[in-house]
């Protein structure tokens, strides 16, 4: 097996990433009565509008100001400015998340001076305006995701709030089911969370007969600015920066922060119940024992059919390094982890996670793209290819199993219901897993067999 | 609903004196338009052309945001599909993104081999400065293929500057190819992208006509077609906005004439037909298009009638790219005795939606560059059963409980031809004739 990282090439094909923006704008989706503002030109937030409902098949108004020819040499702030009052107007919102792009940063546009001045220019009550630099030429949508949360904390949160019994939960770029089973376990829990951001709602929700300008739900600005005062906080991931959510919140108001992997598979969610309890002072319910049973169980019933099996996955460090653990614990081995980010802790992270099973450590790598993760899938000949809808191309002509989990699922429905997290989403991905094989081995079979 | 002041004149209900609908002008801040950019017209433009190199030089978000965005399928090499970037960092955007375009070009036209590249600037190159005419002239040289850069940074204009900037492209390429063996009875197909293989099905009736097609402009696009299209006799041009520039350049230069036709619904179909024949004022290529009409509306028609029943009276809003299309949209939805209600585009010309006005129903409400808030009170206020549109339309109707057909850039039926306007009226009674409304 090849140990060399894949020859480094100028270009990039088939990015295994998306820009910053995008992850700021699904970011400001997840807060209460928010309406993400893009300031730069009209395209990126038609694309990002675009890229996203593909995967979630629900509305999203991303706004933009617009700029023009004339903006970019002049500068910017003339259009921010109108964009702001239009978007106040028609969508009467209670927080507008404006992330800069590449073209507003390389003009040189100091956004938050000019938000002072529009401050200043139209008094009156007007929705919070939150800030967050997002230039595409830095940084993944993961960095932008991270930040904008980062920026929301540091703009929101309040010194002087009474001490409640709750918890703050960071969890990153997850699901809607993901963000929705983490509310039902806090709740059995006895926890009140603060889930920071909450796309449960907004990107998840019924058909309204009307058309909601800001849907319903998303972490309540109340809830954000009284962060300081939970007992503690969780975030999800360790391969975001150290300016992140829980981080501010710790260093600047001591709450304690529990940075851990994304809760995927037995190991991880054990660790993030026994937090849970450790924070509220409670007992793991019996639900819960229950769940976790059930799926040892499944483990027991299903590990024949994936035992030594090989895969590759791809997509965001954090996902990533959560899926790696939960293969390597159900006994399939990773043997490429790839991504488009740039940490430099990656490998770092899916060692600790996946060290004390694996014999050996999968080969990982920073700053990947599909070009090069075909290379090595063509090399590697895995069992099974797990990530998002983009590598699906490659599972097809490789005639490799894709498992299609995380953002976006572009060639599926019900992207926004797909459950990763906690023992019910270990359930959920591992029959997948187990079945992705069994149907493998069914098709290539020349005989139609009807029992396993 | 209260609408923005400066969008009230960019809406028009048909009846209305005097007709008065402001275009062609940059979005409002904070309307959140359905339109996206400069760049985003040139790409559409310019991706089907299937043996080229689609190089996008800035950082990663234009180009993965159109990788495989479309669904223009190719008969042989399928270059288009994978996304090409520069993918510029800090360092790159401080210091100049010559150098990295420069070996990226070099390297990826070594490892495709493609029959020309496109490279296209984006928002940041327009600032940061990059010669790209020069990188590309350098490029062109040493590899000996045509290496052509497209001016669509996202913010000189909207997507109508982009298709210009993708027209001016190719002029670069057509004169350059040989045109001795062309028939005088020969056509280029502008305007038609090949999503769902719809332009496969327009070559098969204009062969059936005896005519040649040169070029496909640029559905299932290749380059040394492209080359030699001034040699064709006549440019058929469809979809108003992208290519009609073309089409002046190379009437200009070539003194190739042009007409400018639709393939969708029956009629635009044999009206495109008949024009084409027309023009090249053959009877025998005539009686071959009247007899293809004849043959494909006599399998169509009794189709239809079973749609027909069903849909008598829904109501339709439309709202697309061009509104050429919205022509025939209208139309198509007459021939299944449906009512529009609504119909707009996010790039039409002043011309275009006068027209439009001419050919609806008093009361129906004509828009240009809409946004969904304004679509909504539209949908709602006109009680619509079935809207038109490209995906981010979409769940703007799903969330309101209308049906909806999507005749976007990634549509996997094709809506084009006679048999493209059966697909089309299954289409729209599959989801009209739903039985899920029961529960929304």
């Amino acid at each position: 097996m090849s140990k060399n990282p894949p020859k480094n090439y100028i270009s990039t094909t088939n990015a295994c990433k998306l820009c910053t923006p995008l992850g700021a704008s699904l970011a400001f989706k997840g807060i209460e009565g928010a309406v993400p503002y893009l300031h730069g030109s009209q395209g990126c937030a038609t694309y990002m509008r675009r890229y996203i409902i593909s995967h979630f098949n629900e509305p999203i108004d991303i706004a933009s100001s617009s700029l023009s020819e004339k903006h970019a040499v002049y500068g910017g702030g003339p259009n921010l400015k109108l964009g702001l009052q239009n978007v106040t107007r028609k969508y009467q919102p209670k927080l507008i998340g404006i992330a800069t792009t590449c073209l507003t940063e390389t003009i040189g546009d100091d956004v938050p001076g000019l938000l002072k001045e529009y401050e200043k220019e139209f008094p009156g009550v007007k929705p919070l305006l939150v800030p967050v630099s997002t230039p595409s030429y830095n940084g993944t949508h993961m960095e932008g995701f991270h930040d904008a949360v980062a920026s929301t904390v540091n703009a929101l949160a309040k010194a002087e709030c009474k001490a409640t019994h709750g918890v703050n939960i960071l969890p990153g770029l997850v699901s809607p089911a993901d963000i929705r089973y983490i509310k039902e376990i806090t709740t059995d829990f006895g926890l009140p969370a603060t889930i920071l951001p909450d796309i449960s709602d907004t990107m998840d929700g019924p058909v309204t007969k009307t058309y909601e300008k800001i849907p319903a739900g998303g972490t309540p600005l109340a809830d954000i600015e009284t962060m300081p005062a939970n007992k503690a906080s969780i975030e999800y991931g360790h391969t975001m920066s150290d300016q992140s959510g829980g981080r501010i919140l710790q260093e600047q108001f001591e709450v304690k922060n529990y940075r851990q992997a994304m809760p995927m598979g037995i190991v991880a969610t054990d660790l993030f119940l026994a937090t849970l309890t450790e924070i509220g002072g409670t007992s793991i319910p019996e639900k819960y024992r229950a769940e976790r049973g059930r799926l040892v169980d499944s483990y027991v019933d299903g590990h024949k059919y994936i035992s030594g099996k090989t895969a590759i996955i791809y997509g965001e460090e954090d996902l990533v390094v959560g899926l790696s653990a939960f293969l390597a614990e159900i006994g399939v081995i990773p043997i490429l982890c790839a991504s488009g980010g740039k940490s430099g802790k990656f490998a770092g992270e899916i060692e600790k996670a996946t060290g004390d099973i694996l014999a050996s450590q999968p080969q990982v790598f920073e700053g990947m793209d599909f070009f090069d993760i075909e290379k090595l899938c063509e090399e590697l000949q895995p069992d099974l290819i797990i990530g998002h809808s983009k590598g699906a191309p490659l599972a097809r002509k490789l005639n490799i199993p894709i498992i299609r989990v995380g953002f976006p699922i572009h060639d599926r429905l019900g992207g926004q219901r797909i459950l990763h997290l906690g023992y019910r989403g270990a359930q959920y991905l591992f029959d997948l897993v187990v079945n992705a094989v069994i149907a493998k081995k069914q098709d290539d079979s020349p005989v139609g067999y009807s029992y396993m | 609903m209260e609408l923005l002041k400066e969008r009230q004149d960019q809406i028009h209900r048909t009846g209305e004196e005097p007709f008065a609908l402001v275009c062609n002008k940059d979005s409002l801040a904070g309307a959140v338009s359905q339109r996206a950019c400069v760049f985003c017209g040139s790409r559409v433009v310019l991706y089907p052309i299937a043996d080229a190199l689609h190089l996008v030089h800035g950082p990663i978000g234009c180009a993965v945001y159109t990788w495989d965005i479309r669904g223009a399928l190719s008969s042989g090499p399928e270059l288009h599909r994978l996304s090409f970037s520069t993918d510029l960092q800090e360092l790159d955007v401080i210091f100049g993104g010559e150098k990295k375009l420069t070996a990226a070009l070099l390297e990826l036209i070594e490892r495709h081999k493609p029959k020309a590249a496109f490279v296209y600037a984006t928002c940041i190159v327009g600032i940061i400065g990059d010669d790209m005419e020069a990188v590309c002239r350098a490029v062109e040289k040493e590899t000996g293929i045509p290496v052509i850069p497209v001016q669509s940074e996202g913010f000189k204009g909207n997507k109508r500057a982009g298709y210009t900037a993708a027209c001016n492209a190719m002029g670069r390429l057509i004169g350059t190819g040989y045109t001795a063996d062309i028939s005088p009875y020969s056509i280029n197909i502008l305007g038609d992208f090949n999503l769902a293989g719809e332009i496969w099905m327009i070559r098969e009736y204009f062969q059936r006509m005896g005519v040649e097609v040169v070029a496909n402009v640029t559905g299932d696009g290749r380059v040394a077609d492209i080359k030699r299209a001034h040699g064709a006799a006549l440019n058929v041009v469809q979809c108003s906005g992208s290519t009609m520039d073309l089409a002046n350049l190379m009437e200009k230069e070539y003194g190739v004439p042009s007409i400018r036709v639709s393939y969708f619904g029956v009629e635009d179909m044999a009206q495109a037909l008949y024009d084409v024949a027309a023009h090249f004022d053959d009877p025998a290529i005539m009686d071959k298009a009247k007899e293809l009409v004849a043959e494909e509306l006599q399998i169509l028609l009794p189709k239809l009638e079973f749609y027909k029943k069903g849909l008598a009276g829904k109501k339709a809003a439309i709202y697309v790219g061009g509104s050429f299309k919205a022509f025939s949209l209208v139309k198509a939805f007459r021939l299944l005795d449906m009512e529009v209600v609504m119909v707009g585009s996010q790039t039409g010309t002043e011309e275009e939606y006068r027209e439009l006005a001419e050919i609806t129903d008093p009361g129906t409400i004509i828009v240009d560059d809409t946004n969904p808030l304004e679509l909504t009170s539209f949908l709602e206020e006109k009680e619509v059963d079935i809207f038109v549109g490209g995906v981010k339309e979409r769940p703007i109707a799903y969330k309101l409980g209308v049906g909806f057909c999507d005749h976007n850039h990634e549509r996997k039926e094709a809506l084009a031809g006679f048999s493209g306007m059966l697909n089309f009226a299954e289409e729209v009674y599959r989801s009209v004739m739903s039985p899920v409304w029961r529960f929304t």
